[in-house]
């Protein structure tokens, strides 16, 4: 990629789409935590991207999510005309960028390590567990703003959007709680109750100190992946000395990766 | 020893330090470097600046440092040595019993030799076992469930042949059963280190302590429920315990979980050297005190008393050290690098 081109809107519209891509296991936008190595886009609109993991082993099924929402998201975009995902430096890499590039399910792709699990089930147990940490950030923020458990326990999805946070992580987190709220479909309207558990149930001020309880150890255990890697949230340039050798685990957490190109 | 700023003196059982050699000549295969370079990233991560060291002295350390930095430089009365085989990933093994011993020969005093077994080595396992109790009188064995062994990428507790293994060494008298449940390598995903198979394992084995290493980390609330429910359960601090230097609050937050539901008694600390090294870990845990909005909702403190428990006292009771006779004997001896 050259430096003229990190402006154009093509490219600005691919790592707008990248943004959306999460780390499954640690409900972070993939751009965010520095996994996102380069992006090309040919002159005939095809988009080539290549990202990279901090360890060797990160687990194949999320390296797997991870490259299949890249496909879904930077697909999305009208004008793309054909998308590549590398995966590199990972045990699984080739298997993975063959399986991803043709469409081939992961259970075919990895047939030989039936331990992996089944995709879907857990695609599935990582949204939960993203949703429950969103949910515990913005009810965290209530409570620092004064609100009681009568009060939350009766918050509507309508009250819960005149709600402003100062501080930018909640804000952040209250919009990415509320987009996972509809996507599952456990609260829609404005007078839907705000805080349903993943299984529906509502928050009542009976539930709340264990719902509390639930919601801190989904995040002591999330926050213990992400503390290891959270090095790279720092998205801002660096020069990166590295002679002849792919970056490592170490490089990761010394932010010494190249972040991604800051549009604009 | 660790002395505490008012004078008092504390008693240090390391209960998870290693003797390995992580070393390119060692190395079987790329598995190998990574590896050893995925501790070095934890080495690096986790310590303070001025605690890190060379990749090469990573790699491989000499009896010499391990003992300096153990027990001159650092705290430790006893340390538990920990076998942890790899011979898919390292020619001669990453820390067998053999390499292990060679110090515990040189300094009988300060260290306990745990080994370890492979139940899907079958019958050959059981033989192992027994040679392991004779030869080196185990107290403890290390195991690693997510070891690889040919085709296959992990074990669990509850598996017929962990079954006989478990009971040859409850018969046996080897009582401690150090469990790595932690971080994950491969795979990442539930199966390598997921803790519920200790559950089983507790129950049926009522004679044997379950020490799980890590604490579970990333699973602590699986942990919890478990260690809460079984008598036998004990927690490990290793990796867990460095966040106090890189996220004070987020140990804050882990120790709270772990004294809430598991309680002061049932927690071990130990250092995970040579990923870090007992001196820093020591010193700032005891002066470390549990963010007071932390503490207030858990209800729980860390206490002195509490973390002389947790520092030595408790894995004195699982390995059977008389602790005032052990200081005497100590004091006796004092720390001094023997000639090679």
């Amino acid at each position: 990629m050259q430096e003229g081109e990190r402006n154009s809107p093509r490219l600005r519209d691919v790592w707008g789409r990248l943004d959306q891509v999460t780390d499954p296991e640690l409900d972070e936008p993939i751009t965010d935590m520095g996994f996102v190595e380069t992006v090309a886009i040919s002159d005939s609109n095809e988009v080539k991207v290549s990202f990279r993991l901090p360890t060797f082993w990160c687990s194949p099924n999320f390296a797997f999510l991870m490259a299949e929402g890249i496909r879904k998201e930077v697909g999305a975009l009208p004008w793309v005309t054909g998308i590549e995902v590398r995966l590199h430096d990972h045990m699984c890499a080739e298997e993975m960028n063959e399986a991803v590039n043709t469409g081939r399910s992961f259970s075919d792709a990895f047939a030989l390590l039936p331990e992996l699990g089944d995709l879907d089930e857990v695609k599935e147990k990582f949204e939960g567990k993203a949703f429950q940490r969103r949910q515990e950030s913005v009810l965290l923020g209530l409570r620092e703003q004064g609100f009681t458990p009568e009060q939350v326990a009766a918050m509507t999805l309508g009250q819960l959007d005149l709600v402003t946070f100062d501080d930018p992580a909640t804000a952040r987190q209250q919009g990415r709680y509320r987009a996972l709220l509809t996507a599952r479909a456990l609260a829609k309207a404005p007078d839907d109750h705000a805080f349903p558990a993943l299984d529906g149930a509502p928050l009542t001020v009976a539930s709340y100190p264990v719902r509390m309880e639930q919601l801190r150890a989904v995040r002591i255990n999330m926050e213990f992946g992400g503390a290891l890697c959270r090095g790279l949230k720092q998205s801002r340039y660096k020069e990166v000395v590295r002679v002849g050798e792919e970056p490592t685990l170490v490089d990761f957490l010394e932010d010494r990766v190249p972040p991604r190109p800051k549009p604009g | 020893m660790y002395k505490t700023p008012d004078g008092k003196e504390i008693f240090v059982v390391d209960g998870h330090v290693h003797f390995w050699d992580g070393s390119p000549e060692n190395q079987r295969n790329i598995h190998g470097k990574q590896f050893i370079d995925c501790f070095y990233a934890y080495h690096t991560n986790l310590s303070p600046p001025e605690q890190r060291w060379e990749k090469s002295k990573f790699e491989k350390y000499s009896m010499d440092d391990l003992y300096q930095d153990l027990f001159i430089d650092g705290p430790d009365d006893v340390a538990i040595v920990q076998s942890t085989y790899l011979n898919d990933f390292y020619k001669n093994g990453f820390n067998t019993i053999e390499r292990n011993a060679t110090v515990a020969k040189r300094y009988p005093e300060r260290f306990i030799v745990n080994g370890a077994f492979d139940p899907r080595d079958g019958e050959a396992a059981l033989e192992y076992i027994h040679y392991q109790k004779e030869t080196y009188d185990v107290q403890g064995m290390k195991l690693y469930t997510a070891e690889w062994h040919g085709d296959s990428k992990g074990y669990k507790l509850s598996d017929p042949w962990t079954y006989k293994c478990l009971e040859l060494c409850e018969k046996l008298g080897i009582r401690n059963m150090h469990v790595h449940k932690g971080p994950t390598i491969i795979p990442l995903n539930m199966d390598g280190f997921d803790v519920r198979d200790v559950d089983y394992a507790a129950t049926d084995f009522q004679g044997l302590n379950f020490i799980i290493e890590h604490c579970g980390l990333p699973r602590l609330d699986d942990f919890c429920w478990i260690a809460t429910q079984e008598t036998n359960v004990y927690g490990g601090l290793a990796v867990a315990l460095p966040f106090i230097h890189a996220r004070p609050r987020y140990f804050g937050e882990v120790i709270a979980e772990l004294l809430f539901w598991i309680g002061p008694d049932k927690i071990l600390f130990g250092s995970d050297y040579a990923i870090w090294t007992p001196k820093w870990l020591v010193e700032k845990f005891w002066n470390y005190q549990i963010p007071e909005d932390i503490a207030q909702e858990r209800g729980v403190q860390l206490t002195d008393e509490i973390k002389e428990k947790i520092l030595g006292l408790n894995a004195a009771r699982l390995y059977n050290i008389d602790v005032a006779a052990k200081k005497a004997r100590l004091a006796e001896s004092p720390v001094t690098i023997a000639a090679e």
